[in-house]
This record gives structure tokens, C-alpha cells and sequence, in this order.
């Protein structure tokens, strides 16, 4: 049986301490999964020494590409195919048309996986109910960490050696 | 040049929600007087419908006018959003930060309108769904996919819902400010849209490579639509003036001028009525101006080229119809009011430095090309229409009715509306963005000058 984690949430009001807080972590041999870093604003990569975060998002556009010029060449066709009329003397499927719907059809549904993937690769939505406070999208610095039961003292420790203003547990 | 401010994050969100979080006390009485106008319309279009088309100018052989000129210039202004939005992101074009989101906003809202404007035109307005949508009725009639009159809600559809997507995604992290500063049912509403970010590494991440990605996929979006609104006119071959090859890119970078000006319109309101000084910035006015210089210059060059050659064939009846559209009257009067309000006084106006920097006189030679704009695409529409074929034997002038002049009021009513109902629950400028800005701009002092100065990551 998995076993049940507090989250903890350090406070800070300097990006320095908050880059200490994650170093402290790190020594502590906790798994980077288990921390995070939460900010109000886009600070640059690796400004905390956290992980540099991975992520497929360029697959998405490019398989929802493939979905809408499939079902384009499936409407496109099979509408005109379905009542046929031969308009002077043209073939019944006229590419230049089929080629503007599919166009359309392509970058639509691209756009739409596009942002399926964003929200899926942000781990979003996402109503979790892990230590957070208000603050942090005033501009202090968050820290949180998921521990296991029995260690919530050290990590606390670690956090407030850190220089945090306050310690929030959830 | 230093005009911004250093600001911490408390004092960008005290500011930049001013409109969301504590209402203007002007802002009832602007969405008062605008939504009248909004319902006047919805009236009228009652009595238009009940009447039939019959109450509009339109009659033979003129079946396109004012609603059809006016659903050109509302998709015009949509390019503002994608034009300012994605081109200046994937060029990290500093300057961008306060503009994106009203450019964004603006795109939305006037697709909306020009949406509606076939289907006011239609007359019939719920005959329209056996024209558009894919829907296999009673004896196997689909849309005909080969019309361009098909092509246009499909692009249309294409880039309103790609812009409000691109809009939503942009404005998740302010969604998580305005649910972290309010409580009861807005708390409620403002966590169940942030979807519960919280502003992690990775989401910072995810937002910015969308704002990339998002941008790139966007602008192919954005050029073909105006080149497919252009084709309704240019793959029709018997109207003199319309069966143009150029006109898919003359109509893009005319959408790009309407548009952009319509963006510095919108940021000179924003900054009066919010008192945003902090954010929106003489510098980027000057910006927009020279943007427009470029866009304008362009255009008119565009505008040119497609005069000089219609007339080079000298065919009769395109040579008749470029006489009708500049020396006959009242045409020569709106041709000689297109080209001085959209290109003679703005563009060498911006040319000088106090005019960039001064947001009144931006403010009205941004409306005067919009003014410009809209004519011009009557002037495209109307007088070739007027002169279709010698065989139809009933000249009709048109002239807009009362009805016409009243839905093209909806319409600006309809944006305008729209975006102070927008301001009054979501940041028109992005906070995030701002408080970015003030992250990677610094002072620097080389010798004895101090001048601003942008980090930037390596990508």
C-alpha cells in the first residue's frame, strides 16, 4: 500500500532562498518528483536548479494534422461523390476546392490537438489539494513538497534553513 | 528614451485588474449606452427579417453593399490579434507584452461580428444552415464544397476558433491571480477556468513554447482567410475589378493595415479609461506607428499595382468601371476620401516622431484609416456591381437605407460591448507578461547614460 504524503509549502520572499530550498532538497535525497517549485511569474529555465522539464507537445500538432486532413479528404470526397454534378465539364472532384477545405481542416484540427497537448503536457486541469497559497501569485516564492509521513520535521527544517518567511502544511 | 516603470508584482495586479476586480464608474454607463445600441439592432434586424431585404438599398443589379463591405472590414480588424499577437512573439519583439491580449480580444469579437453579417445579409437567416454546415439533410444535398461562399465560413471557423483557443491558453495564468483574489461565486468561476494551475516549472514552460507553437500554426491561418474572403470577389469572372489575381495579398496586408490601426485605437482607449500609463506607453505607439508606415506604405503600393493594371489591358469595360469608381459621382468623392483617410494624411503623419508619440493624434489617424478602409472596400464591391453587364437593363443606384446604417452601428456597438463586458472579468493586459517584462528589463549604465536594456534566454 502506497504510502500517504503531507504536502508542505515554504514561503519565500527572495528567488535566492527559494533556489536554496530546492538545493537543500536535493541533498536531502528527496525525488525530484516529490518537489516543485511555484511561481507568479515565467522565471528563466533553471533559475532554482529544478529539472529542466521535458515534453512531447510537437507531436500534437502534427498528429491532430493527420486527423483533419483525413477527415477533410473524407468530407471533401465523399460530399461530392455522394451528388455527383458534373459542372462544365469539370471533374466531379475538383481538386482546387477539396485543396482550400482541406487546408482549412488540417490547421483547425493542428491547432485544436495543439492545444489538447498544452493542457494534457501541463498536467492540467489538475484540482489537486497540495499546500498553496495566494501569495504566490503576488510574487513570493513557493516551495512545496510532498513527504512521507515521519519526515515532515526535517523537510521543514530544510525549508526554514533556507530563509522561509512561513511554513503552510496541507 | 526611458519611460517604464519598475513596478512589483502586488502593484501590476493592483493595477492591471483594476477593471476586473473594482468596476469603472463609468463602465455601467459605456455597456448602458452601448447594449442599447445593441438591442436597436436586434430590432431592426427583426423588421428586416419580418420585411424582408426589401427595406436595404439592395436591388438589382447592386445585391452586395453595405452588409457585405462591412463583413470584409470586420474580418479586416481580426487580423490585428494574429498579425501583433504571433509575428511579434516569434520575433520576441519586446515591445508586444501590453498589446497582445486587446489584439488577441479584438480578433475574437470581430469575427463574431463579421460572422453575422452573411447571416443578416441572407435575409433568410435560418435558411443559412443548408448553405454551411455539413449536415446530411432530406435527399442527400450536402454543402457544395466547390463554392467559395463555403470556403469562407470554413476559414473563418478555422481562425475564430484558433484565436479563441490562443486566447484561452494565454490567459490561464491570469485566470490563476484573478482566482487567488476573490472569493464566492467569482473565486468559483475564475478556478474552474485556471483549471487548477499553480505555476509550475513545467507549466511556465508549456506556456511559453505555446505561445510559439501556437503563433506559427496561427499565421498560415491568418493569411488564408483574408486570401479566401478575397476570393469570393476574385474567382468570379464577369465583374469588372473583382477577378484579380492579386487580390488575395492586397486584401491581407489591407486587413494587416485596418487592423493594426484598430489596435492602436483600442490601446489609446485602454489607456484612457484604465489609466494604464504604467503599461501602455508613447514608446509603443511610436512602435505601432512604424509598424504601420511599413503595412500602410505596402498596401498602397498593392492598391497601385492593381489600379496600373486593369488599366494597362485597356479593355472597355474595365476602363468604364475604374472611370465609375474615381470620376463618377459620389464614387470620385469616396475614392478621393478613401486614399487621403487611408493612406495621404496618416502615413507621412507618422513619419514624424511627435505625432508616433502622441497617443490623441494616433488615436484619430488610426480611426481615420479605418474610415479609409471600409471605404475602399465599398469601393470594391459597389460600383462593380452597379455596371455588372451591359445586358442588365436596370442601372440601380444604391445607397445604404436606415436599416443597413443601423446594423453597421450593432456591429461597432456589438465589439464594443463585447470587450468592456471581456474587461469587466479578465485582464486586458497581460499580467503575467508585464511582470515578465519587469523580470528581463533592466537599467544598464554605459559611461555616464542609462539606458533600458532586454535579457533575453538563449533559446
Amino acid at each position: 500500500m502506497a504510502m500517504s504524503k503531507v504536502s508542505i509549502l515554504g514561503l519565500y520572499e527572495d528567488p535566492e532562498d527559494g533556489a536554496r530550498a530546492m538545493d537543500g532538497l536535493h541533498r536531502a535525497g528527496m525525488d525530484p518528483n516529490d518537489f516543485d517549485v511555484l511561481t507568479g511569474t515565467p522565471y528563466p529555465e533553471g533559475a532554482f536548479g529544478e529539472h529542466v522539464p521535458q515534453h512531447r507537445l510537437f507531436r500534437f500538432p502534427l498528429f491532430g494534422a493527420m486527423i483533419g486532413f483525413t477527415l477533410a479528404i473524407l468530407f471533401t470526397a465523399g460530399t461530392q461523390l455522394a451528388w455527383p454534378i458534373v459542372t462544365g465539364g469539370k471533374p466531379i472532384l475538383a481538386i482546387p476546392a477539396m485543396l482550400i477545405i482541406t487546408y482549412e481542416m488540417t490547421m483547425l484540427f493542428a491547432v485544436i490537438m495543439t492545444v489538447v497537448g498544452i493542457l494534457l503536457e501541463s498536467r492540467l486541469p489538475n484540482f489537486s489539494t497540495s499546500a498553496y497559497d495566494t501569495r504566490i501569485t503576488e510574487g513570493l516564492i513557493g516551495v512545496v513538497v510532498a513527504v512521507e509521513a515521519g519526515r515532515e520535521e526535517e523537510i521543514e527544517g530544510i525549508l526554514r534553513g533556507a530563509g522561509a518567511m512561513e511554513i503552510i502544511r496541507a | 528614451m526611458q519611460q517604464r516603470r519598475q513596478l512589483n508584482e502586488i502593484a501590476v495586479n493592483r493595477e492591471l485588474l483594476n477593471g476586473a476586480l473594482d468596476t469603472p464608474a463609468w463602465w455601467k454607463w459605456a455597456v448602458i449606452g452601448l447594449a442599447s445600441v445593441v438591442i436597436m439592432g436586434l430590432v431592426v434586424f427583426g423588421f428586416q427579417t419580418n420585411r424582408g431585404l426589401g427595406v436595404t438599398g439592395l436591388s438589382r443589379p447592386v445585391f452586395w453593399g453595405a452588409y457585405i463591405t462591412t463583413f470584409v472590414f470586420w474580418v479586416g480588424i481580426s487580423h490585428a490579434g494574429i498579425m501583433i499577437s504571433a509575428i511579434l512573439r516569434l520575433t520576441q519583439a519586446e515591445w508586444r507584452r501590453p498589446v497582445t491580449r486587446a489584439a488577441e480580444l479584438l480578433t475574437v469579437f470581430s469575427l463574431l461580428t463579421a460572422l453575422s453579417f452573411p447571416l443578416i445579409h441572407a435575409g433568410r437567416p435560418w435558411r443559412i444552415i443548408y448553405w454551411i454546415l455539413p449536415y446530411d439533410y432530406a435527399r442527400g444535398i450536402w454543402p457544395n464544397i466547390r463554392s467559395p461562399l463555403i470556403w469562407d465560413p470554413v476559414a473563418i471557423g478555422t481562425y475564430l476558433t484558433g484565436s479563441t483557443l490562443f486566447l484561452y491558453v494565454a490567459l490561464l495564468p491570469d485566470l490563476a491571480v484573478l482566482r487567488d483574489r476573490t472569493v464566492g461565486w467569482r473565486h468559483a468561476f475564475y478556478t474552474m477556468l485556471a483549471l487548477g494551475w499553480r505555476g509550475n516549472p513545467r507549466q511556465w514552460k508549456l506556456q511559453t513554447v505555446s505561445g510559439i507553437l501556437l503563433s506559427a500554426l496561427m499565421l498560415p491561418i491568418f493569411v488564408s482567410v483574408h486570401s479566401i474572403v478575397s476570393w469570393d470577389f476574385a474567382v468570379t469572372p464577369g465583374v469588372e475589378g473583382w477577378n484579380s489575381t492579386i487580390f488575395a495579398p492586397y486584401f491581407v496586408i489591407g486587413a494587416i493595415h485596418s487592423g493594426v490601426s484598430a489596435v492602436v485605437t483600442m490601446m489609446a482607449l485602454m489607456r484612457w479609461l484604465w489609466k494604464w500609463d504604467n503599461f501602455i506607453r508613447p514608446e509603443h505607439f511610436d512602435a505601432l506607428a512604424r509598424l504601420l508606415i511599413v503595412v500602410g506604405t505596402a498596401w498602397f503600393g498593392f492598391t497601385l499595382v492593381e489600379i496600373l493594371f486593369s488599366l494597362y489591358t485597356l479593355e472597355g469595360s474595365e476602363l468604364a468601371f475604374r472611370d465609375v469608381q474615381a470620376f463618377q459621382w459620389p464614387w470620385s468623392f469616396f475614392f478621393v476620401s478613401f486614399m487621403m483617410l487611408a493612406f495621404f494624411i496618416p502615413v507621412p503623419m507618422w513619419l514624424f516622431k511627435s505625432v508616433r508619440n502622441s497617443i490623441p493624434l494616433m488615436f484619430w489617424t488610426s480611426i481615420m484609416v479605418n474610415i479609409g478602409m471600409w471605404l475602399e472596400r465599398f469601393l470594391i464591391i459597389v460600383p462593380a456591381l452597379s455596371r455588372k453587364t451591359p445586358f442588365v437593363y436596370t442601372y440601380g443606384e444604391y445607397s445604404p437605407s436606415m436599416v443597413e446604417f443601423a446594423m453597421m452601428a450593432w456591429s461597432l456597438a456589438f465589439v464594443g460591448m463585447n470587450m468592456l463586458l471581456f474587461a469587466r472579468f479578465f485582464p486586458l493586459v497581460p499580467l503575467f507578461e508585464s511582470k515578465e517584462s519587469q523580470i528581463f528589463t533592466m537599467d544598464m549604465k554605459i559611461g555616464r547614460a542609462t539606458i533600458p536594456a532586454v535579457l533575453r534566454e538563449q533559446e
